[in-house]
């Protein structure tokens, strides 16, 4: 049960959000109450619940560092 | 860059050439060394490995075994027969499609037991179970709550926000970071590296594997589930196995922190406590059992009714190894009733039940043989 599926919140209402994870797939009655998210955000969602709010810029710094070491590998090879 | 949509970062952590490269890199760093057997303790990891064909990418000396990350398939036999009973009572059930086709101690199923009359309804979470439970205030309810960490605090927040009265909740909850310290420990498996499960890892933390660590270091990389993750994961536990440099890794930065989700474990602990859990298949493990606190013992269907508590030796079907599989110490296609006597269309135990299980995931990717590389 650890299946996750990041989703983007599209409306909030008390502690329970509607989110979209795209390709037509929107669920209402996430409960977001143990994360702070707000709408826009795209948070990881686990059995009907939001347990973290992804960090989009920690996604992209790991993208850059994976390119920057394989290029260096790729000269090394060389 | 913010208006980078994250589903399109997210493609890159399946980039086919990234991958490449990596399965070199892989390659390369294996040759030096012995055996390496690495571990994942997570249904989801065991998803991408097999339906994105890691293992075929591995040299034949890195072998990847999944160990008990299927929340059906540790559930206690016990507990199941124990859901069944109230669902025979007249108890309306509650519980997650997964679990309801995994067979107790007694041979049956819930899936089955609703065949007999019982009223068992499937639920997304705990707020489909508080839904249906106020709309019907004059028949009793029960969820059956099982899983890990991940799902635990969903609970945790019902309960502590107030569930209707007629609702009361079957906890068979179970904290990983014990688990896998045992699975470092074990003599019988010999791991040489961990992947943690990113989600479970997500909402406590790094922190608490830290003591199992330190205890019995061994390299330890916490991973997220795109094939990317995976392989790099693989990659940071090989490299710390080449420079003896033994450390605990997050390769999953854009979810796991080191203390996790702060807030969801607060609400955790404060309704469970943490006690002796028993994981079906692999054993009793010290500290691994979300029970419910004396606080909150109105909403504990094991006080309401009186339910045993899973402490015994539970039975697999004869012949079966699932117990074996449970714990990682063979694959799937090492049992001898793998798809002959058990396929996913009759399952005979619960790592082929659930879709989280190792041989459903197997099975489902049409997998016969031990995966060599191929690459």
């Amino acid at each position: 049960m650890c299946l996750g599926y990041p989703g983007k919140i599209i409306d909030i209402k008390d502690h329970f959000a509607k989110v979209d994870f795209g390709d037509g797939v929107v669920r209402d009655n996430i409960i977001i109450a143990l994360v702070d998210a707000k709408v826009g955000d795209y948070v990881i969602v686990h059995a009907g619940y939001a347990i973290q709010v992804m960090d989009e810029k920690e996604a992209m710094e790991t993208i850059k560092l994976w390119k920057e070491y394989l290029e260096f590998v790729d000269k090394e090879v060389k | 860059m913010s208006e980078i949509d994250i589903k399109d970062i997210l493609r890159l952590y399946r980039d086919p050439k990234i991958a490449r490269r990596l399965a070199f890199k892989i390659r390369d760093i294996a040759k030096d060394l012995e055996d390496v057997l690495i571990m994942h303790v997570c249904g989801t990891h065991e998803w991408t490995i097999t339906h994105y064909g890691i293992r075929s990418l591995l040299p034949d000396n890195v072998e990847l075994r999944a160990g008990p990350g299927c929340p059906v398939c540790i559930t206690p036999a016990s507990d199941i027969d124990n859901i069944i009973k109230l669902g025979m009572e007249g108890v309306v059930v509650t519980v997650y499609g997964d679990m309801s086709r995994a067979k107790g101690g007694k041979g049956m199923s819930l899936e089955e037991a609703r065949s007999r009359g019982a009223d068992i309804r499937i639920v997304y979470g705990i707020q489909d179970a508080f839904m249906m439970a106020q709309r019907d205030p004059n028949h009793k309810y029960v969820f059956f709550g099982v899983g890990f960490d991940t799902t635990a605090p969903a609970t945790a927040y019902m309960v502590k926000k107030g569930v209707p009265d007629n609702l009361s909740i079957l906890s068979s909850y179970r904290y990983v970071p014990p688990a896998v310290g045992a699975l470092m420990m074990a003599p019988d498996l010999a791991v040489d590296g961990i992947i943690n499960p990113g989600h479970s890892s997500t909402v406590t933390g790094m922190k608490p594997y830290k003591e199992y660590f330190d205890r019995n270091k061994k390299p330890m990389v916490f991973a997220g589930f795109e094939p990317i993750d995976v392989l790099l994961a693989i990659y940071m536990i090989l490299k710390q196995i080449e420079t003896k440099e033994y450390k605990m890794e997050n390769e999953y930065t854009r979810s796991v922190t080191w203390d996790g989700n702060v807030k969801a474990m607060e609400t955790l602990l404060e309704v469970f406590l943490l006690s002796e859990g028993y994981w079906r298949g692999f054993g009793v493990v010290d500290k691994s059992g979300f029970v419910f606190r004396n606080t909150h013992k109105y909403v504990d269907a094991r006080y309401i009714y009186g339910l045993s508590e899973p402490r015994d030796k539970e039975d697999f079907v004869a012949g079966a190894r699932c117990a074996d599989v449970i714990k990682g110490k063979i694959d799937p296609v090492e049992c001898p009733l793998y798809m002959k006597e058990c396929t996913p269309n009759y399952p005979r135990g619960p790592p082929m039940v659930s879709i989280e299980g190792t041989c459903k995931i197997w099975a489902d990717h049409k997998v016969t043989g031990i995966i060599k590389c191929r690459f």
